[in-house]
């Protein structure tokens, strides 16, 4: 419990462990998932797994944006920027992430134009203020970035600027979780659903995770608190037989989503019939592509893509980490070939992977105290 | 980048009215809101922005937790950063 001090208010924290263990039934493991990459990184950095009961196991699901692109389409990506006329643009949480043939960064330490954005609006606007270069925009995320990666194709529609282009990695977050719960060696009891995430989607998408597969989710806030409170919601459910999806992070998800960004989204994307997930393999209807009207701002249809296939190697057991059938240091790679510094599995990536967050907070801890 | 920045509206944009200034701890940048159209968004109220946009209007206690809990994750740098634009000249954020 290294960071209980800074909690906001350390006696409810001490109330809700103390209702967590009331009502975990100690016969019984649980086995929670937390489907988002904040989460993780949350659960992690607060230590919340030192204040649950052993019984109560937290899986580190696949919502980490940067760590399921596979690493083909970053190289794709690249493939572009070799046209001197063009400017690569990413936010800054892809800069490290190595494809085949070395980062973005590395690229730009090559002499391609390769620069950082905060926003794909900013990327728009590069492309205002160069009309003689053609700007791209390397899309990913979920749902929470897609709307805002959406409306500026919408501008730059509207205005007709024409040296613009998105190569799009944008995913949706349920077919992931209904490829989770379709594997046979699936072993989840319930999921935390997303905060963010849910701000577009609203809480409607999960109903089928309740009503077909029988298990619970309550979409979750970031705070210490507003997880603990979510476990606490899952296990009155889990005792009382039910599955129903709850909303905890209610003073910022609404039940129904953002109205206007799903119309955004509805207006500038289609799904994809198939994409590959790193560590999850292909999943059927689980990304997003510009529709024709929107071909001219398609990166992939403007530019010859090679079309990379660079698979992990078969010993990076990423796939069951993101199960929960094995935990972060139980796979072959943990900590000796697949570190941060050198990431061989999805999961390593990013801070918001689970390999990278137990890396950070827990392998190097035991390495401290082992000295 | 699931992490959500919290900021005060300060303005909208006389011209552009889908775009407004909002002060982020201090610093200003211009943020689309195009995506809370529907909640009439004026000076004065408070966002949570992500990449650039934002999603959501959010009580003041909550804007302030939200800073808060960015700090506690140790990610409060990294969104300073990424309001002020990287420091790039040519995407200027004020736009």
């Amino acid at each position: 419990m290294k960071y209980v001090d800074e909690f906001r208010d350390p006696e409810l924290i001490s109330k809700a462990a103390e209702e967590i263990r009331r009502l975990a039934d100690t016969g019984r493991h649980y086995r929670i998932m937390e489907v988002c990459g904040g989460h993780t990184h949350a659960i992690y950095r607060f230590g919340l797994k030192d204040i649950l009961p052993s019984n109560i196991e937290l899986i580190h699901g696949p919502g980490c944006p940067v760590c399921v692109l596979p690493m083909g389409r970053i190289d794709d990506g690249l493939s572009v920027a070799r046209d001197p006329g063009v400017i690569f643009t990413a936010f800054g949480d892809m800069m490290r992430v190595p494809g085949a043939s070395g980062s973005p960064l590395e690229h730009k330490a090559r002499g391609t134009d390769v620069r950082i954005v905060y926003s794909p609006a900013d990327a728009l606007q590069l492309a205002r203020k160069n009309p003689e270069r053609h700007v791209m925009f390397f899309a990913i995320g979920f749902e929470t970035t897609a709307p805002s990666t959406a409306l500026t194709l919408i501008r730059a529609r509207a205005e007709g600027v024409k040296n613009f282009s998105v190569f799009c990695n944008h995913v949706t977050i349920v077919p992931a979780i209904r490829a989770i719960l379709d594997s046979p060696d699936m072993r989840l009891d319930a999921f935390i659903g997303p905060g963010h995430v849910s701000t577009v989607i609203g809480c409607r998408p999960y109903e089928w995770i309740a009503r077909n597969e029988g298990k619970p989710v309550v979409t979750s806030g970031f705070e210490p608190l507003d997880l603990l409170q979510s476990i606490v919601m899952l296990l009155h459910q889990l005792r009382a037989g039910e599955a129903r999806v709850e909303n905890q992070y209610r003073r910022v998800v609404p039940w129904e989503g953002n109205r206007a960004a799903l119309k955004a989204m509805a207006e500038v994307f289609e799904l994809r019939p198939y994409f590959e997930w790193r560590g999850l393999g292909f999943i059927s209807q689980s990304a997003l592509k510009l529709r024709d009207e929107y071909a001219e701002w398609d990166a992939e249809r403007r530019f010859p893509i090679p079309g990379a296939r660079i698979t992990d190697p078969k010993a990076a057991q990423c796939g069951e980490v993101l199960k929960g059938v094995l935990k972060p240091a139980q796979c072959k790679l943990f900590g000796r070939e697949c570190t941060p510094e050198h990431p061989i599995g999805a999961l390593m990536v990013s801070t918001e992977g689970s390999c990278a967050a137990h890396y950070h907070y827990e392998h190097r801890k035991n390495l401290v105290s082992v000295a | 980048m699931c992490l959500a920045i919290p900021g005060k509206i300060v303005a909208i944009d006389a011209a552009q009215a889908h775009l407004g200034t909002v002060e982020v701890a201090g610093v200003r940048r211009k943020v689309d809101l195009g995506l809370i159209q529907e909640e009439s968004p004026a000076a004065g109220d408070w966002v949570l922005i992500h990449v650039g946009f934002a999603m959501t209007k959010i009580s003041e206690h909550d804007a302030l937790e939200q800073m808060r809990l960015l700090n506690m994750l140790g990610e409060a740098e990294q969104a300073m950063e990424e309001v002020r634009g990287y420091g790039s000249s040519d995407c200027d954020p004020q736009h």
